[in-house]
């Protein structure tokens, strides 16, 4: 009794930190204090000024944790500390594989229920005290259950909580659309510090990217980065914090050596296969947990670099998964082979057997005498356009492509040395070229619940312009794209590409030269847009051929499957 | 002797100015703008009503005809050209008429029954002889370059009518017309434009500078996001090469694309075109109606092995249906695209839409 006395006051001095951790020895040192009665009423004045702080504290819910994290570390208590990391990082990097975030409200409603019935207070503020500290330590116990566990979009706790599919979804919002929120910014560059390896001093953790340039107001929630500064700059020499295969990874994303969702998504699986192939377990500690707490700053980084797209989060998703699943008693070997031999189960079948699918079907649209327009460099639909021409399919296409990043003569040079003839424009003459076209097949980055395709900036004004000439469009999309984000412009969520690409000489005059120096210019270098439903015909993946609103349908059938 | 140092004089000037048509069409030579070319064909018929030799209108009429037909055949798609030669001609027959002495209202009715009782003015032959009927031409020619001199300022004049506080305007490519509109506006409303850079030429970039120079919030982007960024946009004011005879236009090339996706998010498009533009040109002819440029603009010669094998188009202009624009600013005021039929008829007559 007098140690948790002590442990009372102790906490009592440290009070907007402690209180959480020391739930249960709290409980029962108020039940034996209201029982004593008076001896205890400095105590209970000290528990008085608890309760008001702490019903101060709901309100504040973020500063509250910060401090707590803090407040944590100084206490030096390691097992408590590590709990609120993984609800922060497991919170931001769910967002970026955009699935709606496991619902902290009705998961900590399921076991709420367990320690409730152990707490049963007897007086009315002991009894509000303590569902209160129950409350907390249910949220702790729930995200330490997401930390082993992060993977799971939450469906663990919902099936058992009753009546959990109408309850609203709180969804913590990505920090890469929350740029113009300083206080999202702080809270990614303390999550950012707190990424590093216990022990290290500050110079090698991963550094936050600065911003570039003037931005324009409407995309002021966006980053806006320099291709002539990648992050890499900023690393130390050896970063012992990030793989190596991870530090080229980024560098080849944010210079565009990389490009197109496929090719970053398999580019992403491979470097994983290499850290994993490296990868060590700790002593005392399980794979399953600390090889994803070693993921995460890799994640951190590559996110830093360039914002992940949709397929590389559903990928990271489906590895964390498959990584939280190996049960502990396997040993490391087998572990490592089991999970390198799932990435490459997964490469093969999304993506390789998918575009084979795919293309097994669109041959099926393709007609001979078809003039066919594309756009840009999608990888997808020069597989599909040199497939039919391997059978002998007689048509023509016309290659769509638009400044600055001119992917469309990848897309020319591929299609030129198979053999097939092609023509030229740039996306100002499509309305001229149109009229000769037959169909339009596009390539998508995502496909997204309500049915918008998410694609390279300009796929939507071509669908629009063949839609006013009435020429089918057909969009090609692998299943492991979809994802269960809505959008309705292609302001809210997008990527700001360099500024600079904009500029360009001619005839020896560069106009836009010295654009930082004028006030009010400003350049806009968007990557992505939203191409709405009604512009598309069909959808063409491996699980068939769907229309556009069809994709919630894909959606849940897969998270079922799962 | 004067007369014939005159008359070579004369024709090294036609020369010249045919020489300067063909080396500006191509880019090679100084872009000039429309104004500029509007100015300098009245100018030069001026010259021509002034030292050429001819006794009598229908004489005039005659050389003008073949001087434009000259001219109109050195740069065709610079429309310009033809629509003064018609003004003048217009101008012409409407002096001949006042000296003749037949009042002007009848002979301007087009009316049903004009048409049925006489034939009007297909059996004059334009013979008569009548000494003020120099003067008169160079003056009313006169008359017509203080008109274009300031055709700008007129549009200009109307731009706050049309513009309110903290809009968001959006444009492509550069007009002078449209600068200056725009210009003016800024001096006493704040708004937002954001230029698409109509690539390959991307003269949105020197628009946008000027722009912004004039204190202006100017965006510049790409013409791929031109229906991306259009839910944000208030209003699109764009200028124009010729406004034809339906009410389409011809302009530069990504219009259309731009007026698809206006129409799409019920954004007005308003189109500022001086009234020299305006040519009773129809957009039916296909193969004359669309100009192309050296493709290397597009895919230049440095991609080496794959030009031979691909074909490139580089067309300059694009042409926009009449249903996509919702009104015409002009420097005599505002008017529909059903309007300009009625425009035109006042302008030039029906006979000299062909040279």
């Amino acid at each position: 009794m007098c140690n948790s006395c002590a442990f009372y006051h102790f906490a009592a001095v440290f009070v907007s930190f402690n209180h959480l951790l020391h739930g249960f020895e709290k409980t029962g040192g108020i039940e034996r204090a209201k029982s004593e009665g008076k001896e205890l009423t400095k105590e209970e004045k000290q528990r008085l000024r608890k309760e008001k702080k702490q019903q101060k504290k709901n309100k504040e819910k973020k500063d509250d944790r910060a401090s707590q994290e803090s407040g944590r570390e100084k206490q030096g208590v390691s097992s408590a500390a590590s709990a609120p990391q993984p609800s922060a990082q497991s919170a931001a990097q769910k967002a970026p594989s955009a699935v709606p975030a496991p619902v902290p409200v009705p998961a900590s409603e399921a076991p709420a229920p367990a320690p409730a019935p152990a707490d049963k207070p007897a007086k009315s503020k002991a009894e509000l005290k303590a569902e209160r500290r129950a409350r907390q330590e249910a949220e702790r116990a729930s995200k330490q259950g997401k930390k082993g566990d992060p993977g799971q979009p939450g469906a663990a706790g919902k099936p058992k909580a009753p009546a959990s599919e109408l309850q609203p979804v709180v969804k913590r919002l990505p920090e890469h659309i929350q740029v113009d929120n300083p206080d999202v910014l702080k809270k990614l560059a303390k999550k950012l510090e707190r990424q590093q390896t216990p022990g290290q001093n500050s110079a090698k953790k991963i550094p936050l990217r600065l911003d570039y340039g003037y931005k324009v107001s409407l995309f002021s929630h966006l980053h806006q980065y320099s291709r002539k500064a990648p992050l890499t700059q900023q690393l130390s020499i050896p970063s012992t914090v990030i793989h190596p295969a991870i530090v080229r990874l980024g560098l080849q994303y944010s210079q565009g050596i990389v490009a197109g969702s496929n090719a970053r998504s398999v580019a992403l699986l491979h470097a994983f296969r290499q850290v994993i192939r490296d990868y060590t377990t700790p002593p005392n500690e399980e794979l399953s947990r600390d090889l994803v707490n070693r993921l995460k700053p890799y994640i951190s980084f590559l996110n830093q670099c360039r914002p992940l797209s949709a397929s590389m989060g559903n990928a990271i998703k489906y590895i964390k998964k498959e990584i939280s699943n190996i049960p502990s008693q396997c040993k490391e070997e087998e572990a490592k082979s089991k999970l390198l031999h799932c990435i490459e189960w997964y490469i093969k079948e999304k993506i390789i057997l998918a575009a084979k699918a795919i293309a097994e079907s669109s041959i099926e649209k393709i007609s001979d005498g078809d003039v066919i327009l594309i756009y840009g460099c999608s990888s997808l639909v020069n597989h599909i356009l040199c497939e039919a021409f391997e059978k002998s399919r007689k048509f023509r296409v016309i290659v769509v492509d638009s400044r600055p990043r001119l992917e469309g003569r990848e897309a020319l040079r591929r299609l030129v040395q198979r053999g097939i003839s092609c023509t030229y424009v740039l996306i100002s003459a499509v309305s001229y070229i149109l009229p000769e076209v037959s169909k339009v097949f596009l390539g998508a980055h995502a496909l997204l619940a309500n049915g918008y395709v998410m694609s390279r900036v300009g796929t939507s004004q071509i669908a629009l312009v063949a839609k006013a000439f009435n020429v089918p469009v057909l969009v090609c999309c692998e299943t492991y794209k979809f994802c269960e984000r809505v959008q309705t412009d292609s302001f809210v969520s997008n990527e700001l590409d360099d500024p600079d690409d904009l500029i360009v000489t001619r005839k020896g005059r560069t106009q836009l030269e010295n654009w930082q120096q004028e006030p009010s210019l400003g350049l806009l270098n968007l990557v992505y847009d939203v191409t709405p439903p009604d512009f598309v015909d069909l959808v063409i993946t491996e699980l068939g051929m769907i229309p556009c609103t069809s994709v919630p349908v894909v959606l849940r059938v897969k998270n079922v499957d799962q | 002797m004067p007369g014939p140092d005159k008359e070579t004089d004369l024709t090294e000037r036609v020369e010249a100015f045919l020489s300067d048509l063909k080396r500006g069409g191509s880019g090679a030579g100084p872009l000039r703008g429309s104004a500029e070319t509007a100015r300098e064909t009245t100018a030069l018929l001026r010259k021509i009503t002034a030292q050429a030799r001819w006794s009598s209108a229908g004489d005039l009429m005659e050389i003008i005809r073949k001087e434009g037909r000259r001219m109109t055949a050195a740069q065709p798609s610079e429309t310009t050209v033809g629509n003064m030669i018609r003004r003048v001609l217009k101008i012409i027959r409407e002096e001949y008429a006042r000296s003749r002495g037949s009042s002007e209202e009848a002979d301007q009715q087009e009316s049903l029954h004009k048409l049925l009782t006489s034939g009007g003015l297909s059996e004059e032959n334009f013979r008569q002889h009548f000494a003020p009927l120099k003067a008169n031409v160079i003056e009313a020619i006169n008359e017509l370059l203080t008109e274009l001199e300031g055709t700008t300022d007129n549009i200009s004049m109307q731009a706050l009518e049309h513009i309110h506080s903290n809009e968001v305007i959006m444009t492509i490519g550069r007009s002078r017309t449209v600068e200056a509109f725009l210009g003016d506006a800024a001096r006493k409303r704040k708004f937002h434009v954001i230029v698409a850079e109509c690539a390959p030429f991307c003269q949105g970039h020197e628009m946008a500078t000027n722009l912004s120079k004039a204190g202006i919030e100017t965006t510049v982007i790409a013409d791929a996001a031109i229906f991306a960024v259009m839910s944000r946009v208030n209003k699109v004011i764009i200028g124009t090469q010729t406004v034809l005879a339906n009410g389409g236009l011809r302009a530069v090339n990504g219009t259309h694309t731009l007026a698809l996706a206006a129409k799409h998010h019920s954004t007005p498009l308003i189109v500022c075109a001086p009234m020299f533009k305006l040519s009773p040109q129809f957009p039916n002819e296909e193969d004359t109606f669309h100009k192309f440029v050296s493709p290397h603009e597009v895919l230049p010669f440095t991609e080496g092995e794959i030009l031979s094998k691909v074909n490139v188009h580089c067309p300059v202009f694009d042409y926009v249906p009449p249903e996509l624009i919702t009104l015409f600013i002009s420097n005599i005021g505002g008017h529909a695209p059903s309007y300009i039929y009625r425009l035109m008829s006042e302008l030039y007559h029906p006979e000299d839409h062909e040279l």
